[in-house]
């Protein structure tokens, strides 16, 4: 049976982690390196990285994150930020990413997911979707939520499944940061839209809010931030209290 | 000995690559290459693939010789390759995803898309899902039954002699994911992405 999957998220910056904590035995809280070693020796299904790198200059500090990681960590490495071209996802690719995942790109020039699901295969192609609620529907957003395309989150959905993504990773923005829960409405609606896996993300503050966006959402996988980076629960905490719901996970 | 993995642009392989030099260590030397005199001499030889079967059919014609290369290290030398995900499906006579496409014909069978009963399940078929081995396989040694691998595709290998099958996978349907036919062996799981237990696979492959 295929098991739902846990992916806990790393901003990095410059090539650091943003907002390191100190936990036990690790050496530097800023090594996304080392954080993603943790986690996936942790049992976590995926790792993912999100640049936020805002400078051009310091853009290369990712690929080198992702050249070391990859030689250390043996499950799927997920890379996304910036990503603008299909020399980008090359890029990522050839340094050990597994899958790369594209955001504002994708909504300004859909050749991008087109062309580079046909070079590299859909597997590696994630589209990150930024949703916000716009009365009774919802609008995706692009540059780091800054800017409202207008456009309609699950007609989108539907067209980047069209143009060959192999999965879509879905944050709300409106739960991002909050800790109150994935928006399920929204999961859910994508989910029975596209026959295409979804991530849901945004909004994680307890470990029952994954079990929602599983069971409510229909997600295929869960990704969180902050709930594991604070130390609040460990990948094995979730993965076994999602086993004690009845939610296939590898243990 | 000499490892050598297949490199056609096939797509990603950095992964294959990391994975092999991590449990090589410095015992085995891990060569990537398409040269055609080293894959003839090499003494096991991956075939990794990702993107669509006809993407990697047509990737490995355009190096001229290579298929002829690979026959005569498989077919005729009876060394032992591994094909993983697309390198396994390209095992087969015939491949149907974009086009009909031939495959290399080494175990007679086609390679279709998995039957997603209406969209009652996704596709492609991504993430961890159990093994379920049903014959002793080299590869296998100190393999648990329904271990977790990591799964990225949307078709697969139905072969026409079921006695090539070391292990399948429940998705819809009992999904074959790994074959052993003498001295080719194929996982559709991706190993190098399947932690600890999938290192220990190419561990064993290595050490065959």
């Amino acid at each position: 049976m295929l098991k739902n999957r846990i992916i806990p998220c790393l901003d990095v910056k410059n090539g650091r982690i943003v907002k390191g904590i100190n936990f036990v035995g690790l050496k530097d809280a800023g090594d996304p390196v080392e954080q993603a070693k943790i986690y996936s020796d942790g049992g976590a299904d995926e790792i993912c990285f999100l640049d936020i790198t805002a400078s051009n200059e310091n853009r290369d500090t990712i690929y080198d994150v992702v050249k070391q990681t990859s030689k250390k960590c043996f499950v799927p490495l997920t890379v996304g930020g910036g990503v603008r071209s299909v020399e980008d996802i090359s890029k990522l690719l050839n340094c050990g990413a597994d899958k790369v995942s594209i955001n504002t790109a994708a909504v300004e020039n859909s050749k991008v997911v087109i062309d580079s699901s046909k070079k590299f295969g859909s597997q590696c192609i994630v589209v990150a979707i930024d949703a916000k609620k716009n009365g009774d529907k919802w609008e995706v957003f692009t540059h780091g939520g800054r800017n409202n395309s207008g456009i309609d989150t699950l007609e989108y959905a539907k067209q980047m499944e069209e143009n060959g993504a192999g999965e879509l990773l879905v944050t709300s923005m409106d739960r991002d940061g909050t800790q109150v829960g994935y928006d399920i409405d929204l999961m859910s609606k994508i989910s029975s839209k596209v026959n295409i896996p979804i991530i849901a993300s945004g909004g994680v503050g307890n470990l029952d809010h994954l079990v929602d966006g599983i069971k409510l959402g229909n997600a295929s996988a869960v990704l969180a931030a902050s709930i594991f980076h604070y130390g609040k629960h460990s990948i094995k905490e979730a993965k076994e209290y999602l086993d004690s719901k009845g939610i296939p996970v590898r243990i | 000995m000499n490892v050598t993995i297949v490199d056609y642009n096939s797509g990603n392989i950095s992964s294959v690559i990391n994975s092999f030099k991590e449990v090589a260590k410095n015992k085995v030397n891990i060569e990537v290459t398409s040269d055609l005199k080293k894959i003839k001499s090499s003494d096991k030889v991956v075939l990794p693939g990702q993107g669509s079967f006809k993407s990697c059919v047509d990737a490995l014609n355009k190096i001229n010789g290579l298929t002829d290369s690979l026959n005569e290290f498989a077919i005729n030398n009876k060394k032992p390759l591994l094909g993983i995900c697309v390198g396994l499906q390209m095992f087969a006579d015939i491949g149907y995803e974009e086009t009909e496409t031939k495959g290399l014909g080494w175990i007679s069978g086609k390679v279709s898309k998995i039957d997603n009963q209406g969209g009652k399940f996704k596709l492609p078929h991504i993430g961890w899902n159990q093994i379920n081995i049903v014959k002793d396989s080299k590869i296998f040694q100190n393999i648990e039954n329904n271990s977790h691998m990591y799964f990225v595709h949307s078709y697969e290998f139905v072969p026409n002699e079921k006695n090539v099958i070391s292990a399948t996978t429940d998705y819809s349907s009992n999904i074959v994911c790994s074959v052993e036919k003498e001295n080719i062996f194929g996982t559709q799981f991706h190993p190098e992405k399947s932690d600890k237990t999938g290192l220990k696979i190419i561990n064993n492959f290595i050490s065959l």
